[in-house]
């Protein structure tokens, strides 16, 4: 079977929950004949029409309100934000509305929709491209957050969230979008939303993150793996809710845990999940939790945006001072 | 020249003297129908400040005045189409149907108050809508989802003159206009935004000028006689249903109450003014009309308003009656499923609504 790009797998999640859901549309700018601006809807109008895929002008509170406006009478609206940047305008509709639908109306409407935004710096966008807010999402009682970051889980995640019968903010980590590639199995299985991912088996520490991050995090994990340090790697997945248990279970047995995010560090998610271990499971620790996370600076233009992004050393530095300061 | 005298569509002026032959539908049963509609929702109205000032609802926004609006819109309306109102919509609500003790609901703080009614197709309607000129999307959203589900069903939005200077109002336009949906968009110009006057809302000659950018048709109408706006309204969700596109109407009225019960409007504007538009308001005009064409009395004027405070009181005794939602309800319909963190934070609540309660919640 060919190995296809996170993209491909959006754009046949996309194209399986089309072509089975008569009440799936998808809306945003140029998302019909051209396709999106990284053609993530590639084919979706030429096969279902121009009334279930829908171009619309540009004003993205204007999206915003219009994919709530659809959700509350049946339908399953999949919105696409060109950038993540661009989606304050509609900050109002998520929050105000899409977030409390089903809250305000005790169940009488809700929303069953689907917000996509490619997040997330490193390909050297101009500015207002490369943010990481996904904090800010989180941080909205009503929502969900999901973030995939391989081929399979955006397939998977992507089917989940527009099945989901509530809000969902699902942010494609653009700087992978055509780098990371892997076989999908085209059989519109969904993965499950509360959950994260483990994608290496580690004893020494336990290394949560998502998005693009996690291809320097398992970079690093090979590294760590050559000096003898061996780190479990947690995909998030689903931001919000977040599945602490599984990463308690993790820490039940590495005592030590390293979050990496690309995101600002302060009020970042990293800082929510150390806050819930030191909650729940102080006493699993054998050294005091660390952050590799953004700096809390407006991402600067690209030609200095290397020195912004996370490195493997940056993960690598990180995780021997857990282990190896803390011994 | 007084705004509310301006030339605009209209039938009966505010002495209650026809301006033009009524419409066909405008017999005399159905314009006493219409009549005892809007006394009954002011009546409403004022209750509702009372029972603010007494402590027994949270702040209000008295829709005095804009009763001739509301019923139109609410009798215009079909069951299966879809209403998405704004905040000072009690009287479209109820002439759709949707019980008085919903709204009480509503600004007594209790979500309860959208859950308006067990009718699948009026389900379908929006909540109120605070947030400015939201709503015009969701409306849009709405017509959209209308035309692609091909049932001839038409939606109807509702604003103030302030929120049409808000983005989401012309964003809306704009996209209603591009799109070809089934919607009518009405804006309530009652003349002031809080204490921002109409004057200073917009360089435009009238609101429904704004129309002609988004390539829809808009049209200016006395918002005061009930007549003229049932009578827009109608043709303009018509003409929606036949696929030929959205409607803006310009409701010209006058907001007779502070902006809410928050607000004292004698800070920013004078006696006169208000005094004046009391001259032209919906409900005197219409009595007047009815009246002199021997199809009402004063003493069926007075029973009538006795009428309808005894409904009145029924609905706020239930009102009062009405068992408080459980403290967990806040949970309870956040997401379709709650996550194991958010049932123990529901734990948590229940426990402190305990002990508060001196252990009473059941």
């Amino acid at each position: 079977m060919a190995e296809v790009t996170l993209l491909d797998a959006i754009n046949m999640a996309l194209h399986y929950e089309m072509a089975h859901d008569q009440n799936v549309v998808v809306l945003g700018e140029d998302v019909g004949d051209n396709g999106g601006v990284f053609r993530a809807t590639v084919g979706l109008k030429e096969k279902y029409g121009c009334k279930r895929v829908i171009d619309s002008p540009l004003a993205e509170a204007l999206i915003g309100g219009v994919t709530v406006g659809m959700a509350t009478q049946g339908l399953r609206p999949v919105a696409e934000f060109q950038f993540q940047g661009f989606v304050f305008p509609a900050m109002e509709h998520l929050v105000c509305h899409a977030a409390r639908m089903r809250n305000r109306t005790r169940g009488r409407l809700t929303c069953p929709a689907v917000f996509r935004a490619p997040f997330g710096g490193g390909i050297h966008a101009p500015e207002h491209h490369s943010e990481s807010v996904e904090a800010l999402f989180a941080h909205i009682p009503g929502i969900s957050v999901v973030i995939p970051s391989s081929p399979q889980r955006a397939y998977g995640l992507l089917l989940a969230a527009i099945r989901s019968n509530d809000p969902i903010m699902f942010f494609e980590p653009k700087r992978i979008y055509r780098t990371v590639k892997s076989t999908v199995i085209d059989n519109g299985e969904a993965l499950p939303l509360n959950t994260c991912f483990t994608l290496r088996k580690g004893r020494d520490l336990t290394l949560v993150t998502w998005g693009a991050c996690v291809v320097e995090s398992l970079q690093a994990a090979q590294t760590l793996s050559e000096l003898g340090i061996e780190a479990e790697v947690i995909d998030l997945a689903t931001i919000k809710p977040i599945d602490m248990a599984s990463i308690i279970k993790s820490l039940e047995k590495t005592g030590r845990l390293l979050v990496v995010h690309e995101a600002c560090k302060t009020c970042g998610v990293g800082a929510e999940i150390i806050a819930r271990i030191s909650e729940q499971a102080m006493c699993l620790l054998k050294a005091p939790p660390r952050r590799v996370t953004g700096t809390d600076t407006i991402m600067p233009y690209y030609k200095n945006e290397d020195y912004f992004m996370i490195q493997e050393d940056d993960i690598v530095d990180a995780a021997k001072m857990l282990v190896e300061g803390w011994k | 020249m007084n705004v509310l005298a301006m030339p605009m569509h209209r039938f009966i002026d505010h002495r209650g003297k026809l301006v033009k032959p009524l419409p066909e539908w405008a017999d005399l049963m159905t314009l006493k129908g219409f009549y005892c509609d809007m006394v009954l929702t002011r009546t409403y109205d004022n209750k509702a400040v009372a029972l603010q000032r007494t402590g027994k609802l949270g702040t209000y926004p008295s829709h005095l005045g804009s009763e001739a609006i509301g019923i139109a819109i609410g009798r215009a309306l079909k069951k299966s189409d879809v209403f998405i109102p704004y905040y000072r919509d009690l009287p479209a609500l109820w002439a759709r149907g949707i019980g008085m003790e919903k709204n009480l609901q509503y600004w007594g703080g209790d979500e309860r108050g959208s859950d308006f009614s067990p009718d699948e197709e009026r389900c379908r309607d929006l909540p109120f809508c605070v947030p400015i000129a939201t709503q015009c999307t969701h409306a849009v959203g709405v017509a959209a989802a209308l035309k692609i589900q091909g049932n001839h069903n038409v939606a109807l939005v509702t604003c103030g003159d302030g929120a049409t200077s808000k983005g989401d109002f012309l964003e809306s336009l704009n996209c209603a206009g591009a799109w070809n949906i089934p919607l009518v968009f009405v804006i309530n110009n009652n003349q002031w935004a809080i204490s921002v006057p109409r004057a200073i809302q917009c360089g435009a000659e009238l609101l429904s000028d704004k129309a002609k950018g988004a390539g829809i048709e808009g049209i200016t109408v006395d918002g005061n006689d009930v007549v003229a706006m049932f009578d827009i309204v109608t043709m303009s969700l018509d003409h929606a249903r036949k696929g030929k596109g959205a409607t803006l109407i310009e409701a010209v009225s006058y907001r007779l109450s502070d902006h809410t019960t928050a607000d004292d409007a004698s800070r920013y504007r004078s006696e006169d003014e208000l005094q004046q538009a009391w001259e032209f308001e919906p409900i005197k005009r219409l009595k007047t009309f009815l009246i002199e064409q021997g199809a009402w009395s004063e003493q069926d004027d007075i029973s009538w308003q006795a009428h309808c405070k005894e409904v009145i009181e029924t609905v706020v005794d239930h009102y009062l009656s009405m068992t408080p939602q459980a403290p967990e309800s806040a949970f309870d319909f956040l997401y379709e499923q709650l996550s194991e963190d958010l049932l123990s934070q529901r734990d948590l609540i229940i426990n402190k609504a305990m002990r508060m309660q001196g252990g009473n919640h059941g």
